[in-house]
């Protein structure tokens, strides 16, 4: 049976994988007796990227670079990895949740007639069954899942794995093959970008402050974001918050909105309502301030500071930089 | 044109999840169902465009046991014209490429011009069955669209889809298929009217075999559902404020060295 397992690159759209590869190579190589391979779909790609991939363990990297595959369309990247997934046979597909990678992973899985595990956030070997454990119901269970056949396909969710550590100096052969590049059918028009926040993404930040209800209105979310800028955290914002229209919905966490799992959530007047639960439960460790001692967010908390915010927000900030600049 | 909307109905997120005695599966006792938030986006897309249109035909499609017709009646009343419900026991632990499968089955009958999904349903949270529909389908296919317009003929669709950092917009050859993300629109409560209406509206009963589709072991199945392993129980801090926030930093730097 073959053994190697892919990781499809997710990267910046300027030649660099993202970080959160270096999550997905780590479990690959973790459950894949020593077949890494990485395989990178791309306009171009930098030496650099390609040099970062084999320091983080990818032990082979399939290159297909082609103007073709930007901006991404699934009926052009499906056709080209399935080519090469016929003939080379994985015993498993991986890559990041992102909202391309899922997309193309769950029409490749349909491409090769095999199972896809979607948002997993742990996985074992079974003697040969590989099983993927995934949050279900708004994470308030746990699903294990196998697969009838390979190459099992399956999402990872971001910030849970532990990532490879950079061995400088390692290398990787680049292979370059050749596939067939089906015609594009989706015609792009343009690409509209956000107003840059000077933030990292919600789903990729380590630190996530978020603001629910108890901020009180738009204008009082400066005083997060400067927290944010001290110790380069993302800032996000309850349902509540976004209905009320505070906040684009692009910065929603919860089930109708992002799912994070930052080593740090910090929530602010936010109650935890189970559908927020449900898009930060697997935070590493969380802190929450609310005014209401009987919030439900304080159950799942493992610190709390029952109080107000606007008290407490800009002490906090004073303390952050002051145990920074030492 | 015509346009099929596929939902799918979930358990609501307030609801009680238990496992039941086989572990693959939850009990449904008790279990209040609601149709899948994001497919409620992708309903009112449908409507808003055969609106637009002047002219057309809004068709609901689910698959699940005889409960998902409840789901399909919410459908009708917020103004769909007709339902398919993919009824029988041969899809009980479908995964999402047999419930793509049974879906497509239905697409190539019907032959809709587009065919709108929610982005993925809240209770699996798997996002994979739009997708898998279009490779099935050989369509082209934008997740999480924010925004969406046919043109006047019918022929094309711009879809604006979400991705990290921004939007990305394309035109796409129709048919095809498109996932509603949340901010697509705002979902019209049914009126008294609807309501009433949707008693008289056709829920019609489809079997795999009327389908001409053989029943597949699943590729993907659940081995078991666990409960949630415990938090260790957290520490509210006491103090005024200032000695609060002091023993916060603390415990993040030394205790959790999570800053």
């Amino acid at each position: 049976m073959a053994n190697a397992f892919w990781c499809i690159v997710e990267d910046d759209r300027q030649g660099t994988p993202k970080k959160v590869m270096a999550e997905v190579i780590g479990e690959a190589a973790r459950l894949s007796r020593g077949q890494t391979e990485a395989v990178w779909l791309t306009d171009k790609a930098s030496a650099a990227g390609l040099k970062q991939l084999a320091e983080w363990g990818a032990t082979k990297i399939r290159l297909l670079e082609s103007a073709a595959f930007a901006p991404y369309r699934s009926e052009v990247w499906v056709g080209a990895a399935a080519e090469l997934a016929v003939k080379e046979a994985p015993r498993a597909i991986f890559a990041p949740v992102t909202s391309r990678a899922r997309e193309f992973v769950a029409r490749l899985a349909a491409r090769l007639g095999v199972g896809l595990a979607a948002d997993c956030v742990a996985f074992a070997m079974d003697g040969e069954r590989l099983v993927a454990t995934r949050p279900v119901y708004a994470g308030k269970l746990l699903a294990k899942t196998t697969w009838a056949k390979t190459p099992s396909v399956a999402t990872l969710r971001p910030n849970v794995f532990r990532p490879a550590e950079a061995q400088p100096g390692r290398t990787a052969p680049v292979e370059r093959p050749s596939v067939t590049l089906p015609a594009a059918q989706m015609k792009f028009v343009e690409r509209r970008e956000e107003v840059a926040t000077g933030l990292p993404e919600l789903t990729e930040a380590e630190i996530v402050l978020s603001g629910g209800r108890g901020m009180k209105g738009p204008e009082n979310y400066v005083i997060l974001e400067d927290m944010a800028h001290v110790i380069g955290a993302a800032v996000g914002a309850s349902r509540a918050a976004v209905d009320a229209g505070w906040r684009p919905h692009r910065f929603q966490i919860g089930q109708t909105g992002r799912t994070i799992s930052p080593k740090l959530y910090m929530g602010f007047g936010v109650s935890g309502a189970i559908q927020h639960l449900a898009g930060m439960r697997t935070s590493k460790v969380i802190v929450a301030v609310n005014k209401d001692p009987e919030a439900p967010i304080f159950k799942i908390a493992d610190y709390g500071i029952v109080g107000d915010l606007f008290e407490v927000v800009p002490e906090l900030t004073k303390e952050f930089k002051k145990l920074l600049e030492k | 044109m015509k346009i099929l909307v596929a939902v799918k109905q979930v358990p609501d997120t307030a609801t009680q999840v238990k496992i039941s005695a086989d572990p693959r599966a939850i009990d449904t006792t008790g279990i209040t169902w609601i149709v899948s938030p994001y497919d409620e986006f992708a309903v009112e897309e449908a409507l808003r465009i055969k609106e637009k249109r002047g002219q057309g035909e809004v068709v609901a499609v689910s698959l699940g046991p005889e409960r998902v017709k409840e789901a399909l009646r919410s459908c009708l009343a917020m103004g769909c014209d007709r339902a398919i419900h993919l009824n029988d026991p041969a899809w009980n632990g479908a995964d999402t490429l047999a419930t793509a499968k049974a879906l497509a089955a239905v697409i190539q009958r019907e032959a809709p011009g587009l065919v709108l999904c929610g982005r993925q349903a809240i209770d699996d949270d798997m996002g994979a069955v739009p997708a898998q529909l279009a490779e099935l389908l050989g369509w082209p296919c934008a997740s999480w669209v924010m925004e969406a317009t046919v043109d006047g003929d019918g022929k094309t669709a711009r879809a604006a889809r979400q991705v990290e950092g921004g939007l990305e917009v394309f035109d796409l050859p129709l048919p095809a298929v498109l996932t509603a993300q949340k901010g697509l629109n705002e979902p019209r409560y049914p009126t008294l009217k609807g309501i009433m209406g949707a008693k008289k509206k056709e829920i019609r009963d489809v079997k795999a075999t009327d389908l001409g589709l053989a029943v597949e072991p699943p590729q993907l199945s659940v081995v078991m559902l666990e409960a949630l392993p415990p938090r260790p129980p957290g520490r509210i801090l006491q103090g005024d404020v200032p000695t609060a926030v002091k023993e916060l930093v603390r415990s993040l730097r030394e205790d959790a060295k999570a800053i």
